[in-house]
Order: structure tokens, then C-alpha cells, then sequence
């Protein structure tokens, strides 16, 4: 039987938290991960000092080189370096993953507290919508949605976060469903406390680490997503660099210039990877059969 | 548990009511004209009058909703404005090349991913068991339409080994079929494959240092015998619930694997139908859609059940 | 010893036969999967391609856009243009086996003319009656004289199907169509393949020495060079400009280039709505300032390799109709700088272009944008599926538009529509009297250089403060195996098969 993280914590006199990261941090994959993601964070976030070139600035005379000592990834079709575009696009896609999981997790979360906590007309409800709205392949309804609030990186990242939020709906309707029977929150509702406080107050702080696992896991998926509709065309708009876009422009020029689709691919691949692990290492972490 | 299965399909008519409102909302949203982007060059106002009047588009929207809701429960989708056939017969056609393909890449995964698994649990800690780790989070981590790119490059353009695109049907020719689908179910497939390949890892683990294989190795029985009968068993039994609930996920993939590889696939009809407005095609491949997932997850609740008695009650 | 004879004869007459016997197959890749094949209905550029073979129409062009016979063998006019009697060619047959007269031919121009949802009625809207004067000659009754019809007759509208599989068929003509193309239909899946073979009973049969064509659309153009490359094709249409030096590299394969009938060029709301008043509107040295800050060389240099043409007026330099005492404008930025002064606009100047979502369009926007930044244009890129840009073009909502159009044979189409007042394609909401009242003369007028006149001083005109940009014509590249021998490219882009032989 699961016993409430908090108290177990309390008798360790160890806080939760410093649990949690002592046992991340014991993993190395799971190490490397947030190292990455780091790294991922910080060069996109300096990325007007790191970057050698202006990632718009078109150069009609450099179109479309290999690799050099002056531009390091090459040049796209406009002339524009690549590398620095790379770089640039990486604000596009951690923005995009994290504003839209943290859509998700905003409208999730809060339903599938109702859904669990709310009675049984309320889940009956909120499940038939979950179930429409997951059984709807996630890129089609992305493409709808996109498609209907227009294209931009910003309608993108609402795309994503409305498609995701179901999952979260789901998980955490799960997770109360599970806890809502444990002796703790039998207790609280005997001493009176409304639902409402039990539902914020004692249940969400026991469901949170399945909720963070799924939400770092999700992070990764959104990444690939935003790639996916940027690579449709109805993602960041040009000039502005994304790496799905990026791709979706390499693709006519793969017999001529094919650096021109390996360097995005591949930061794809990367900042996807380290959420993964990252993910990996935090359900490792959190799981509670585990000391 | 017969009142377990008609509850169940009780709760698919609300739920496939609300996909088709989710999805007909959504287009009835979507800016731009369909006739309009129908008439493509030759845009004369008395034609699109005309149009907009035959496929009823200058009525109410809960009034077109009405007559696609009547002409469903007859057996009728309704016809696609851009290709004027009947959306049940393009989807007749286009069902079975995706299904090849999702069919493909679910026997790619398995053989891929549990082979891994197995490999990876028995030579735990290993270099190889690091190396298989890396592939399937490379598999999970890698966008699809990149991988497409670079094994039609890698195959196609630059060793000419396979066709660059297209589809044969494999009743027409079977190894040119073959031939055209290899690439693109294989990358369909790897994502897959990793999960697969995850997950019988940790249940081969699991199984490996349960009670059950213990006492079988105290009493003597060849490693190779206990530990492939019964962890092979504990880990197959939820690939069921998973094979169903990757048919989602693959539909999703397939969308932009058939964009790439040029496949006349269910995902490139409704992207083409989403992008030039032919909403009775979207409407009705997403119900159809739908209904095969939410069905094939039941199935695979039954099939859990079924294996799983403990959890009846 | 004569057994080995006998075999040895044998089989070399089993292996002549058989090769007399082998079916050639041309294998088309296309750039785009056609919409219905059915010519009243149809209304995209790719299902043309198709109906190239599958449809003869009543005149065709040669290599100089001249109109010469295909179904019809000559056309005459009448001195106050009202009435226009075409004769037929004799012994033509459909793919049904029925015959083709003039009762045929009034049946398919009155099909197209009034059939529920037919897009030709615009291109035949100046003809009242069509009457049959014997079973080889049809007479046209208009309602106004219109120079440009027999042109409008080499295309869809002139295509002649069998009046009794139209007849039967109804709308549902294009899922089997019967023409009298040198190719009948076989069969379509959608998506995947259109498949036609040789009319054995084609008029021109004689010519024809492919049996079967199948086409297949590819929308990845790498994906179709791929294809064309490794010999899954034999010929493909629209390869991109920047493909053109590996295509000329590969000794098994062969061009076919010619310049388009259209133009690719930017839309610019000067009147449709108060947000396009607002910005170009309000002045025409702001259009002006636009075109001067223009590179177009550069343009086609950099997105293209330089293998597109620029160009300014709405048809190509190489059309008889240019008129060359208005040739491409050089690049002034300092004009330009100056003009917009002029005018009292406050740089940076806000223009919000729309662009089609296109690779190749959307890397064009990103080139002008740059330019006419240099000239005090700050240039937001709005890249739109082209469904919902069309609405918006309608409904005024935009600043620019990124518009290309596939081109007509006669350059009235390419300027009428959307220059008149109100005309269907009019979106820049461009609106003169004098220049309404030219472009109906010009419709009227017969030789060529009594129209180039007048199309003269409208050219003056919309140069200076029409709603166009016209930025440069497209080469129509079409890539083919070298085995194809014979093959000769018109001028619209399409494929034509007469002549054309492939090698085993």
C-alpha cells in the first residue's frame, strides 16, 4: 500500500524535494539530461550573444555553401548562416514546449480534479469528452486547430497545449481516483473540510509526481508536434527560424545542399532526447516504491 | 461481464457523437471559403452561388450538421467537393494502404523491440544493454518526417536501393510493394519499437527476479528454459493493450510519413482534405477514424480482462 | 539439324512478336493530384496536363502561341464580330466509337455553357446560341463581338466530350470520362495513379506511338526528381529552377523548358477595403517606391539560379505582347527613398503580406521583404494557407498578396479579370474608367497590333498606379528520360504526346 510521500519524508527528516533530486541525481542518463536541457535553455536564451550572424540576415551571394571556418553549418537557400539560425530556433521550440504543456497542465489538471472529485454526472461528462477528443488522431487535431486559429508559433503552442490537455485530464482523474480512497483524505473530508480544500490541499500534492514525469514526457512530444506543424507550414512564420520549418524548406534541396536538413533534425533529436531521459529518470526518482 | 461490454458500448454513441461535433465545429471554424478553395483559378461569383447552394453551404451550420448526422445513419459519408466521389469509397480505397502500413511497422516493432528487450534484461549493465537503451531513445526522440527525409536520401537518392516514393499494392506486385512500404513502415514502426523495447526490458527484469524464476533456477531448470517461458509471458501479456493503443498514435504518424513518402494513404487524404476544405471527407475519415480506436481499445480492455481475472471484479 | 532450324525460327518469330507486341508506358509524374476529370467541372492547372491527352479540344497552339486545328479545322468571323462559324474535321471518333458532328459540338459548349456548377460559363459568357449548320459546321451567335473566344476554344471550354456518355454520365462524367483524345481512360485511384491508353481510332493516330500513360502525382518535387532519376519515371512536370544544373548533369535525361503564359507577382490592396486605403491607397508613388526597391534580378538569381525571367507587365517579355517601351525597372533605392517622402509617408511604412503557404513563394516574400526594407517598407510576412487567402483577398483583408496566375492563351485573360472595376479577380480594387473602357475595346478589336495599341495605353497606366507588382514569368521545366525522343514543349506548360517515340 502507497503511503503519502509527505509523511513518509517527515519521518526521514528529509523534505520531499531533497529526496527526489538526490535520487535524480544518482542516475547519469538522467544527469545528462538536465545538463542538456540546460545547455538547451541557456543558448537559447543568450542566443543574441552567442550567435555569429543575424539568423534573418540574407546574403545573396553565399547561397546555399557547405560547411566552412565561417559558417560553421553552412548556408540555407537565402544565404543566411545556419548555425545561427539553429541557435535561434531554439527559442521557438522550448518555448513551444513548455508554454504549451503548461496549457495542458493549466486546463488538465483542474478537470481531472472535477472529473475525479466532482461527483459522478460531472465524470461521466468530462470522460466522454476526454475519450472524443483522444480518440481524434493528436496531429489531425493539431492541424484543425492550427489551421483554424491561423498560423503562427503562438496558435501553434495553443494547438498543441488544447490537443495535450486530455492526457492530463486523464492522468490526473486516475491519480485521484487512486488516492481519493487513502486513509489521509478519508480523513480530511470526516473532519469536514470542503471538497475543494481537500482536492488543492491534500490530494494534488500526492499526485504531482506522476504529473511531473508525464508533463516532462509530454514536453518532448510537444517539441516534436511543434516541429511537425511548423514542417506543415502552420507553425513560427519565416523570417523568424524554427527548426521544423527549417526542415520543411530543406527538403527541396536535399540533393544540393543536404547540411541544410541534417542541423535542425538533429537539435531536434537532442533537446527531444534529454526530455525523455530527463522524464526517465524523474519517474525512477519519484517512484515511491523506491527508497 | 457481458454488463461490462454493453456499458461500454453504450458510452461509444456520446462519444462518437462528440467527436463528430468536435470535428464538424472545428471546420465550420476553419476561415476561408470551401468553394472558393474548391474553384481554385476560375472563381466567377454565379459558380460559386451554385456551389455553395448544392453542397448546402449557405445554410446554418446545425442544419448541415443535421443532414451529414441523417445521411450517416444511412450508410451515406457524403461526397468529396474537391474529388466528387463518394468519401466512403475514397476511404475503401485508402483505408488498406495505411492499414498495410501501420500492420508493417507493428510487426517491424515487434520484432525490433522485443528482441531488444529481451537482449538488453539478459545482459543487463552491458555495453549492449547501453547501446540497445540509446537506440530505442533515439527512436522515441527522433521526428518521423526527419528520419523520412534522410533514409529517402540515404536509400533512395544516394544508393538507389528502394523507390524515392509511391505505393504498389502488394495483390498488383508483392516485392515492389515491399520495396515501396519498407522505408516508410520502418519509420512509422521505430517509435514503437522503443516503447516496446522499454517495456520488455523492465518486465523481463521484474519477471527475472521474481519468486516464480527463483525457485525454478534453485531447482535446476536451464536459465535459457525459465527465464524466456515465464518472463516472455508476464511481458506480453499488456503489448496487447499497447499494439491497440499505438493504432492511434501510428494514425497520427502516418499522417506526415505519408506526406514524405508520397503514400495515397488515409493521413495524406484527410492533410489534403483538412488544407483545401473538403469537409465531408474530413468528417468522415475522422469518424472512422474514431470509431476504430475507441473499438480497438475496448477490445483491448476485454483482451486485459480476459487474461487478467483478478481484475473482473 | 532442321528440328534446330525449325525451334530456332520459332523462337526468334516469338521474340519478334513479342516485341512488337511490348507496351510502351510513359510514366508521368505530376506536382499535384487533379481535381475532377471532367472538362466543364475542372478548374486545376494539372488537370489540364491530363486532359492534354485524354481530351482534344477545337484548337490547340504551336510553339508561338499561334492557334492552329485540332477537332476544328478553320474558324471565320463575321465583319461586325457577331457570329463565328467553325468547320469540323471529318471521321473524328470518340472513345465510345460515336461518331463526332456538330450536334456533339453544340451539345458539349451547351453543357458547358449551362450545367449546374460548370466553370467554363465565364469563359463563354459572350456567346448567346450555338447552332448546327451542317454535321460539319457549328455556328457561334454572340452577344457582343469577344476576340478572345476562339482562344477560350483551346482550352477546357473547346475540349468536346461524347454526347452520350455526358448525357448518361451527368455529373458524374468525370469518374469515367469519353472524349477524343489520343488516349482513352483506363482507370484512376485517386491519389495514387490516372491510367490511359491509346485510341487506336484517334483522328491523328498515325502519330501516336506511346500505348499507355500513367500518371502519378508526387507533390515532394525531389521526391519526383528522385523517381525521374532512378527510372520509376519517365518524364515530370514543374522541377524546380534550383534542380536545373543536376538535371543538365545527368546524361539520361533531357529538358524541356519553355517561359509561362502567366506571371508570378504581388497583389497590392489599393482600394478593396479601408486597410489597403490606409497604406497603398492613399497614394501611387507608394506602389511606385515598392517597384523601384525591387530587384527583380536578384530575385530570380537568388531563388531560382537565374532561370526565371524577370518581368513587369502581365505577360512575359517574350510574349508578342510586351511592350517593350516599358522594360523591367533597375533597383532605386534612392528613387524610391524619395518617392515615399514625397508622398508624406512616415518610414518605416507597416505592409502586411499575405503569402500562400508555397516553399518557393514564401522564399521569394522573404527576398522582397528585405529589399523594401531598405526603402522604408517594414514588411510582416503572413504566411497563409492559400484557401483562406483567397477569402481574405476577397474580403479585402490584406495589404499585399503574394497572387501568381497560371497565364492564357490571349492576353486579355491575364488582364481583365483583375483589372476591370469589380471584376471577379480583382482584389487590389483597382478601379478607372479609361482604362474599363480600353480593355472592352481591346476584347472587340481583331489583328494584333490594333490590340497591342490599346493594351499600350493601359500598360502606361497600371504601371504607374495599377494594384499589380508583376515580379517575373516561371519557366515551365519539364525534365524527361533521353529514351524520349521527339517530344516537343508548348508554350502552356502542358504535355502533348503527338510525335513523341520511346526508345526501349
Amino acid at each position: 500500500m502507497a503511503v503519502a510521500h509527505a509523511q513518509v519524508a517527515e519521518l526521514n527528516h528529509e523534505s520531499p524535494t531533497a529526496r527526489a533530486w538526490r535520487r535524480l541525481l544518482r542516475r547519469k542518463s538522467a544527469v545528462f539530461g538536465l545538463a542538456v536541457i540546460t545547455l538547451l535553455v541557456l543558448i537559447a536564451v543568450l542566443a543574441p550573444l552567442i550567435a555569429p550572424f543575424d539568423p534573418t540576415q540574407q546574403s545573396w551571394t553565399a547561397i546555399r555553401k557547405p560547411p566552412s571556418l565561417q559558417h560553421w553549418f553552412g548556408t540555407d537557400e537565402s544565404g543566411r548562416d545556419l548555425f545561427s539560425r539553429v541557435i535561434f530556433g531554439a527559442r521557438a521550440s522550448l518555448l513551444a514546449g513548455v508554454v504549451s504543456i503548461s496549457i495542458a497542465l493549466g486546463l488538465g489538471v483542474p478537470i481531472g480534479l472535477l472529473a475525479g472529485y466532482g461527483g459522478r454526472w460531472m465524470d461521466a461528462v468530462i470522460g466522454r469528452i476526454t475519450d472524443a477528443m483522444l480518440a481524434i488522431p493528436f496531429l489531425i487535431l493539431a492541424i484543425a486547430l492550427a489551421a483554424f486559429l491561423g498560423p503562427s508559433l503562438q496558435n501553434a503552442m495553443i494547438a498543441i497545449g488544447l490537443t495535450a490537455t486530455p492526457i492530463f485530464v486523464r492522468l490526473t482523474r486516475g491519480q485521484v481516483m487512486a488516492v481519493k480512497v487513502e486513509d489521509y483524505v478519508e480523513a480530511a473530508r470526516a473532519v469536514g473540510n470542503p471538497a475543494r480544500r481537500i482536492a488543492i490541499k491534500h490530494i494534488l500534492p500526492n499526485i504531482l509526481p506522476a504529473l511531473i514525469v508525464q508533463a516532462t514526457i509530454s514536453i518532448a512530444t510537444a517539441i516534436i508536434a511543434e516541429a511537425s506543424l511548423s514542417f506543415l507550414g502552420l507553425g513560427q512564420q519565416p523570417p523568424a527560424p524554427s527548426w521544423g520549418s527549417m526542415l520543411n524548406t530543406a527538403q527541396r534541396f536535399l540533393t544540393n545542399a543536404p547540411w541544410m536538413a541534417v542541423w535542425p533534425g538533429l537539435a531536434i533529436f537532442l533537446a527531444v532526447l534529454s526530455f525523455n531521459i530527463l522524464g526517465d529518470g524523474l519517474r525512477d526518482a519519484l517512484d515511491p516504491k523506491e527508497r | 461481464m457481458l454488463v461490462f461490454l454493453a456499458k461500454r458500448l453504450l458510452q461509444l454513441i456520446p462519444t462518437l457523437f462528440i467527436v463528430s461535433v468536435i470535428i464538424f465545429g472545428l471546420q465550420q471554424l476553419l476561415p476561408g471559403d470551401p468553394a472558393l478553395a474548391m474553384a481554385g483559378e476560375e472563381r466567377d461569383p454565379q459558380v460559386l452561388e451554385q456551389i455553395r447552394r448544392q453542397y448546402r453551404l449557405d445554410q446554418p451550420f446545425y442544419i448541415q450538421y443535421l443532414y451529414w448526422v441523417g445521411g450517416v445513419l444511412s450508410g451515406n459519408l457524403g461526397e468529396s467537393m474537391r474529388l466528387k466521389e463518394p468519401v466512403l469509397t475514397l476511404i475503401a480505397q485508402k483505408f488498406p494502404v495505411t492499414l498495410q502500413l501501420a500492420l508493417m511497422a507493428i510487426v517491424i516493432s515487434l520484432t525490433i523491440g522485443i528482441t531488444a528487450g529481451i537482449m538488453s534484461a539478459v545482459k543487463r549493465d552491458t555495453p549492449i544493454d547501453y547501446a540497445v537503451n540509446l537506440v530505442a531513445l533515439w527512436g522515441i526522440s527522433t521526428p518521423n518526417f526527419w528520419l523520412g527525409i534522410m533514409l529517402i536520401f540515404l536509400f533512395a537518392v544516394h544508393l538507389g536501393w528502394l523507390p524515392a516514393s509511391g505505393y504498389v499494392s502488394p495483390f498488383q506486385d508483392f516485392w515492389l510493394s515491399m520495396q515501396t512500404t519498407i522505408l516508410p513502415a520502418f519509420v512509422l514502426g521505430n517509435s514503437f519499437a522503443a516503447v516496446l523495447m522499454r517495456h520488455t526490458r523492465s518486465a523481463m527484469l521484474q519477471a527475472m527476479s521474481s519468486d516464480y524464476v527463483r525457485t525454478a533456477r534453485a531447482k535446476g531448470l536451464a536459465e535459457r528454459v525459465v527465464v524466456l517461458k515465464h518472463a516472455m509471458r508476464n511481458a506480453l501479456t499488456p503489448i496487447v493493450t499497447l499494439g491497440a493503443l499505438e493504432l492511434g498514435t501510428l494514425l497520427s504518424g502516418a499522417v506526415l510519413t505519408e506526406q514524405v513518402f508520397s503514400i495515397p494513404g488515409f493521413g495524406k487524404l484527410i492533410v489534403d482534405s483538412v488544407f483545401n476544405r473538403d469537409y465531408a471527407v474530413v468528417q468522415g475519415v475522422t469518424l472512422i477514424t474514431a470509431t476504430t480506436y475507441i473499438l480497438l481499445n475496448l477490445l483491448a480492455d476485454i483482451a486485459y480482462v480476459l487474461i487478467n481475472p483478478r481484475l473482473r471484479s | 539439324m532442321k528440328r534446330l532450324a525449325i525451334a530456332a525460327a520459332a523462337a526468334g518469330l516469338l521474340i519478334g512478336c513479342s516485341s512488337a507486341f511490348a507496351q510502351t508506358t510513359l510514366r508521368v509524374g505530376l506536382a499535384e493530384d487533379p481535381d475532377v476529370l471532367d472538362p466543364t467541372l475542372a478548374r486545376t492547372y494539372v488537370g489540364r496536363i491530363v486532359f492534354a491527352s485524354l481530351c482534344d479540344k477545337l484548337f490547340d497552339i504551336d510553339e508561338n502561341v499561334n492557334i492552329v486545328p485540332q477537332l476544328a479545322l478553320s474558324h471565320e468571323t463575321t465583319e461586325d464580330g457577331k457570329t463565328v462559324t467553325i468547320k469540323l474535321r471529318p471521321g473524328v471518333k470518340f472513345h465510345d466509337g460515336e461518331a463526332m458532328d456538330a450536334a456533339a459540338v453544340k451539345a458539349s459548349l451547351e453543357r458547358h455553357m449551362t450545367m449546374q456548377g460548370s466553370f467554363r460559363k465565364p469563359e463563354l459568357a459572350a456567346v448567346d446560341k450555338v447552332e448546327v449548320a451542317d454535321p460539319l459546321t457549328v455556328r457561334l451567335l454572340l452577344k457582343s463581338p469577344f476576340s478572345p473566344l476562339i482562344a477560350q476554344l483551346t482550352d477546357r471550354a473547346g475540349m468536346v466530350m461524347s454526347a452520350k456518355a455526358a448525357a448518361e454520365a451527368g455529373d458524374k462524367f468525370g469518374l469515367k470520362p469519353v472524349c477524343a483524345g489520343p488516349f482513352k481512360f483506363v482507370e484512376r485511384v485517386q491519389q495514387d495513379r490516372i491510367v490511359l491508353e491509346k485510341f487506336p481510332d484517334y483522328w491523328n493516330a498515325a502519330n501516336i506511338h506511346v500505348d499507355r500513360i500513367v500518371f502519378r502525382p508526387i507533390v515532394e518535387s525531389t521526391v519526383r526528381l528522385a523517381n525521374l532519376k532512378s527510372g520509376s519515371l519517365e518524364m515530370i512536370e514543374r522541377a524546380l529552377a534550383t534542380d536545373l544544373p543536376e538535371i543538365k548533369a545527368d546524361a539520361k535525361l533531357r529538358l524541356a523548358t519553355v517561359p509561362e503564359l502567366g506571371y508570378q507577382g504581388i497583389t497590392v490592396n489599393i482600394g478593396k477595403s479601408d486597410v489597403g486605403k490606409a497604406a497603398f491607397g492613399k497614394d501611387p508613388r507608394i506602389i511606385q517606391a515598392f517597384n523601384l526597391s525591387l530587384d527583380r534580378e536578384a530575385i530570380t538569381k537568388v531563388a531560382f539560379n537565374g532561370e526565371f525571367l524577370p518581368g513587369n507587365q502581365w505577360v512575359s517579355p517574350k510574349n508578342p505582347y510586351y511592350q517593350s517601351k516599358f522594360p523591367v525597372p533597375k533597383r532605386d533605392i534612392a528613387k524610391a527613398k524619395e518617392l515615399l517622402k514625397a508622398a508624406g509617408v512616415s518610414t518605416p511604412l507597416s505592409i502586411d503580406l499575405m503569402v500562400p503557404n508555397n516553399p518557393e513563394t514564401r522564399q521569394v516574400a522573404e527576398i522582397v521583404q528585405a529589399m523594401a526594407g531598405e526603402a522604408g517598407f517594414d514588411i510582416k510576412i503572413r504566411v497563409t494557407e492559400f484557401a483562406t487567402s483567397l477569402k481574405e483577398a476577397e474580403e479585402g483583408r490584406y495589404q499585399a498578396y503574394m497572387l501568381a496566375w497560371s497565364g492564357r492563351v490571349d492576353p486579355d485573360g491575364n488582364a481583365y479579370i483583375f483589372h476591370k472595376t469589380k471584376a471577379p479577380q480583382n482584389y487590389g480594387g483597382y478601379s478607372d474608367p479609361d482604362v474599363d473602357r480600353w480593355l472592352d475595346e481591346a476584347r472587340v478589336q481583331g489583328p494584333l497590333a490594333d490590340r497591342k495599341a490599346i493594351y499600350e495605353k493601359i500598360t502606361d497606366k497600371l504601371l504607374s498606379e495599377g494594384s499589380i507588382v508583376y515580379l517575373y514569368h516561371r519557366l515551365m521545366i519539364i525534365a524527361h528520360t533521353a529514351k524520349l525522343d521527339g517530344y516537343k514543349q508548348m508554350p502552356d506548360g502542358l504535355i502533348r504526346l503527338t510525335g513523341a517515340k520511346l526508345k526501349p
